[in-house]
């Protein structure tokens, strides 16, 4: 689109972004320059840039907070939750793209549903019954609650991706005798690899940011995530900013770097996911 | 066949969510610690919150919190959007930097703003303090703490409303632009008659789902403040939470839960009403 516009106009449009941009960016900025600084330079000016290079806080960050066992958890808990989404979510996506059953309508508007109810709703019973059956601590059990809770929005984005196959190629393939899950797993498949990637990325993203089903469930000082295990060193362990700060460096540093790769995925996924559903 | 290809999502979502949700809503009439056998009460639990100023108290803090992100994101979001229009250059790095926040985790976005911002000793909050200008940490007041959690997660979120805004905004029909455009219409001109209109069913829908965010918020003010001071920031949310694991009054938190699950309700009814009607003009 294009707006011939005064230039007034123009200078008054980049400095009103140019302060958002600002107030986006300071925080993250006093989170950088602050993780390199000790303590004593922080309580001077939280705004002033680091005097000496304090690296020794990523150290002791790492240690203090078990990141080494810490952030292995949290992979392996994105990881599974990616698996067990994506699998589970593209034969859903699909057959409820292609209308394949009756119920394609009630089981829709069931899972969007679900995507509006609290956590609260369902956390306390859903609690219980783990201390119950001794899954509290076991990332596979809050895989599956992640899965739970994640599987709707994935599915609503995956269903906009095979809406976008062509149905000739599903039907030349089943003259030419394929099975039903042949057709889904040789022609469809491959052509939304794509969307599966995107939903992937941003499954992986919410799992490895996700809080409170993490403190709840995961409560062994071996099983916290890495959000929980910077949480409760800043909570309790330390109170040296400069160590907290780079705690916090070390959990969101994957995350940016792969956001700065990949961020029309990111964008689409997260935006194009929430708007469409 | 296709059935099939159902099951594993719907067993995994009946596990976790649809069969305790049902027992969520049956423990709302039952008093029950966790641990002993549940004791049926009634309505007991509503009747002991409908005397409880704490959850008055959260209700209210949580229709301020919706009345705010109802308006302010959404305002700036749109500005912002609008305003990338306008720039033609630079707009998809204005884009990803204004999106970032959406993807830190809310407890590191919490502990910076806590820490290098509203910090009396650590904060800029207190620099400003040391040069003479008094400006104590909006979390340690009852008056404040509640606006002070809001400011946070703010920053967080009209960003991610900007990019939906825009990319809604990039849809609207060239035709129509350039007719206005030829017509003679001012840029605002523009925006109120021909983009506006072209994008109320997005901003409809992000004032649907703001109404429900806004009764689910949890993170930022069980991190920042715990409800605190003295319940000045309690939500329903940490109410509930507070309830089941720290007072063990599950079936009081369960109850709190339905209260929370019917606001979600009614205003998705009200959308699809909205819809309906829509669709019948």
């Amino acid at each position: 689109m294009r707006f011939v516009e005064s230039r007034k106009t123009f200078i008054i449009t980049y400095a009103v972004l140019g302060i958002l941009l600002v107030i986006t960016l300071l925080p993250i900025a006093l989170l950088v320059i602050n993780s390199v600084k000790p303590h004593a330079q922080i309580v001077q000016n939280p705004l002033a840039w680091p005097e000496v290079y304090r690296w020794d806080n990523f150290v002791r960050a790492w240690n203090d907070a078990n990141f080494g066992r810490t952030m292995l958890n949290s992979a392996l808990l994105a990881a599974t939750t990616i698996v067990l989404v994506c699998t589970t979510g593209s034969l859903t996506a699909y057959v409820l793209a292609r209308r394949k059953v009756k119920s394609w309508k009630v089981i829709t508007f069931y899972l969007l549903g679900t995507t509006t109810a609290p956590i609260q709703l369902f956390l306390f019973p859903l609690y219980f019954g783990f201390a119950k059956l001794g899954l509290i601590n076991n990332i596979f059990a809050v895989s599956l609650v992640y899965t739970a809770v994640y599987s709707p929005f994935a599915i609503m984005l995956l269903r906009t991706y095979f809406l976008a196959v062509p149905r000739e190629l599903e039907e030349a393939a089943l003259i030419d005798g394929a099975t039903h899950w042949q057709v889904f797993s040789k022609v469809m498949l491959p052509i939304v690899s794509p969307g599966i990637l995107t939903v992937a990325l941003i499954i992986g993203l919410y799992s490895w940011n996700e809080f409170l089903i993490a403190t709840t469930f995961l409560q062994r000082a071996d099983n916290h995530t890495a959000v929980v295990s910077f949480f409760l060193l800043s909570g309790q362990y330390s109170s040296d900013w400069g160590e907290i700060m780079a705690a916090a460096l070390i959990v969101v540093l994957p995350i940016v770097i792969l956001f700065v790769l990949l961020q029309r995925r990111f964008i689409e996924g997260m935006a194009g996911g929430s708007v469409k559903g | 066949m296709h059935r099939l290809f159902l099951v594993p999502t719907l067993a995994i979502n009946a596990i976790i969510i649809l069969i305790p949700a049902v027992l969520t809503i049956a423990l709302a009439f039952f008093r029950w610690d966790g641990i002993s056998a549940p004791v049926f009460i009634g309505l007991a639990n509503f009747q002991s919150l409908a005397s409880d100023h704490v959850f008055w108290g959260a209700l209210i803090n949580n229709i301020i919190w919706t009345a705010l992100f109802l308006t302010i994101p959404i305002a700036i979001g749109l500005l912002a959007a609008t305003l990338m229009l306008v720039a033609r250059r630079g707009s998809a790095f204005f884009q990803v930097i204004y999106f970032l926040p959406m993807v830190i985790a809310t407890a590191i976005t919490a502990r910076i703003w806590q820490g290098m911002i509203y910090s009396p000793l650590t904060g800029v909050a207190g620099l400003i303090t040391r040069a003479g200008f008094p400006l104590p940490s909006p979390l340690t007041m009852t008056s404040t703490a509640l606006y002070g959690i809001a400011a946070v997660d703010l920053w967080h979120w009209w960003g991610f409303l900007c990019v939906i805004f825009f990319a809604a905004l990039r849809q609207v029909p060239q035709e129509q632009i350039e007719a206005a455009r030829i017509e003679g219409a001012t840029f605002w001109q523009t925006m109120r008659y021909v983009l506006l209109p072209g994008i109320r069913p997005t901003i409809t829908l992000m004032m649907i789902m703001t109404i429900i965010w806004s009764f689910l918020v949890f993170d930022f003010v069980y991190i920042l403040t715990q409800g605190g001071p003295a319940f000045s920031s309690e939500v329903l949310s940490t109410l509930a939470y507070r309830n089941a694991f720290y007072d063990l009054a599950v079936g009081k938190a369960a109850a709190v839960a339905v209260v929370i699950s019917l606001f979600g309700l009614a205003t998705t009814a009200v959308y699809i009403r909205l819809q309906a009607r829509e669709y019948a003009q």
